[in-house]
């Protein structure tokens, strides 16, 4: 708790003074080594429309065009894997080797995958893309799902299966239309485990989507994401840059934290009630 | 009411190509329902069941009895190919339910699992379904999809259980917010819902009072009418109490099988009178 409150004070604290509407729609404009300086800049000569430092606007984009592409691509084959492994594959050698590597490819070092993301699908297609960047992404997500439906499969007790069988039902409906619902919140849990991990992940994006500070063209050039343009506002030796780099960061945990919430909030039983979409 | 949701049985029976029971016309005419020969079932290597043979009755009830491992749910279990599903178990022999064998190879599980309906030990309604999905679940997942026809369908299995009246005002509610004995009238009714020719029921009141069961007890005489019943018990009070046939099982074995009344009042081998009068067991 300590960690994760201080944590949210201090961006709370240094970044809510960046966001405005423009914040939140401009792409970036003039970094400009102090305030004093930015209120100066016309005397400095420099056009005005050069003189807003403008936003994370693309970078808002880019998060949410190749974190939902990841999810599309991740979320389905993480479910089934888990799905497979669970209820179809039993102990046999081919699901103990997907386990295997499955585990590992949890561990893996996120630099590693941007690496493999950047050899197979930015230079074939000799281009930063953003497909590359969301399967990168979609290769750290999918561990994590496979794992958590797994394991929250298993928990499910072999009565829910039985009585779906002794009705007739055929066995891929158990599967997906009651095994599968009974174990909706904690696969769920899955789910918004796995895009809070890639909505945060830069290394890969380097290697990928590479980042930009215009809004999205083409999928055959780069794009821009958050935890990319903060890394890059970081590094700059600017104030205003780092002002918007805290700003940046806040949208982050915000877009995150209320993913999380809403997702939950519209799949996730409460008690006494069943939602819309826990029936038939 | 629906009588052709699914094939019936005569309509089944010319769309497989099968092999007929060698006795079928006397069992037709004896009004035979299920008729298991010479039935064996291993897990692994361990033998489970050996060389089982009984035939059962029409609308009757017949009631499995014998001391815990002897492999009465390893039959009950066998009569509508649930058994399979259990890794490392396999059969042989032949169950025929109606003339047909079910194990055949031409023959589909999933449509014997339709026809012959099954109640768990424990209850089991799917924890995210309403009441009224729980009920309507079989025939949902099976594409009915006429609603007026399902939630016909859904009353009627209800009121086949003696649920109806205790649940027809919260048909929304969770199938879990329901009490023991309720919950386990609602998989009845579940079952029900597919309109089964047998009923299979494996200890259906072990985990409920003696006031559930007792209704669950009054309920099976009402749904002999319909169905053929077959149902696996520890408590040999209730096999007296609701069976028209008893067969007492030992160490995977038939040891007797006969009208409760004989089996429970003047039973033919040692055994078996030894066992109902509680020397082992």
């Amino acid at each position: 708790m300590i960690p994760l409150g201080s944590i949210l004070i201090e961006v709370v604290k240094n970044g809510y003074a960046a966001i405005s509407y423009e914040f939140l729609t401009e792409p970036q404009g003039k970094m400009v080594p102090s305030r004093s300086d930015l209120r100066n800049c016309e005397e400095l000569g420099i056009p005005p429309q050069s003189c807003e430092i403008g936003g994370v606007g693309p970078a808002i984009q880019g998060t949410l065009i190749v974190v939902g592409y990841a999810s599309l691509i991740g979320v389905p084959v993480g479910i089934l894997t888990g799905v497979y492994l669970s209820e179809y594959a039993g102990n046999n050698r081919f699901a103990r080797a997907i386990r295997f590597f499955n585990n590992v490819m949890t561990g893996l070092p996120s630099i590693v995958v941007g690496i493999v993301g950047y050899v197979a699908l930015v230079v074939t297609l000799g281009a930063f893309n953003v497909t590359a960047g969301a399967v990168a992404l979609s290769i750290i997500m999918i561990p994590i799902i496979v794992g958590v439906t797994e394991e929250t499969l298993k928990l499910v007790p072999s009565s829910i299966r039985e009585a779906g069988h002794s009705l007739g039902i055929p066995k891929w409906k158990v599967t997906m239309l009651i095994t599968l619902r009974s174990a909706k919140n904690g696969v769920l849990t899955g789910i918004v485990l796995g895009i809070s991990r890639i909505a945060g992940e830069t290394a890969p994006l380097i290697m990928t989507i590479l980042g930009t500070s215009l809004f999205f063209g083409s999928f055959v050039g780069p794009i821009d994401a958050l935890p990319l343009r903060i890394w890059r506002l970081a590094s700059q030796p600017y104030d205003n840059a780092h002002s918007s780099g805290w700003g940046a960061a806040l949208i982050l945990i915000i877009m995150i934290l209320s993913m999380s919430i809403i997702l939950r909030a519209l799949v996730l039983d409460r008690r006494g009630r069943i939602t819309a979409g826990a029936r038939i | 009411m629906a009588d052709a949701l699914w094939m019936t049985s005569e309509e089944y029976a010319d769309s497989v190509d099968y092999k007929l029971s060698s006795n079928l016309d006397a069992d037709q005419r004896n009004g035979i329902k299920v008729s298991v020969e010479n039935f064996n079932s291993w897990f692994g290597t361990k033998q489970a069941l050996k060389s089982i043979s009984f035939k059962i009755k029409k609308n009757t009830i017949t009631s499995l009895i014998g001391p815990s491992g002897c492999g009465k749910t390893t039959l009950i279990r066998s009569l509508n190919r649930m058994n399979e599903m259990t890794p490392g178990a396999s059969v042989k022999g032949k169950v025929y339910l109606d003339g047909v064998d079910i194990y055949d190879a031409s023959v589909d599980p999933v449509m014997i699992k339709r026809r012959i309906g099954m109640v768990f030990q424990k209850p089991n309604p799917f924890p995210t379904m309403s009441i009224f999905d729980n009920v309507a679940a079989g025939l949902k997942l099976n594409g009915v999809r006429d609603k007026k026809l399902i939630s016909e369908i859904v009353e009627e299995s209800l009121h086949g259980a003696a649920l109806w009246d205790e649940v027809k005002n919260e048909l929304g509610k969770p199938g879990s917010s329901l009490s023991g004995g309720q919950q386990q009238r609602l998989c009845i009714a579940r079952a029900l819902a597919m309109q089964p020719e047998v009923l299979l029921m494996d200890e259906p009141t072990s985990a409920l009072d003696p006031i559930a069961s007792s209704k669950i007890e009054d309920l099976l005489n009402d749904l002999k009418q319909d169905l053929t019943i077959i149902i696996v018990t520890h408590n040999m009070q209730q096999a007296a109490r609701v069976s028209d046939y008893t067969a007492f099982m030992y160490l995977g074995e038939m040891v007797e099988y006969g009208p409760t009344k004989q089996i429970f009042e003047n039973p033919q081998k040692e055994l078996t009178e030894r066992y109902i009068s509680g020397k082992f067991g």
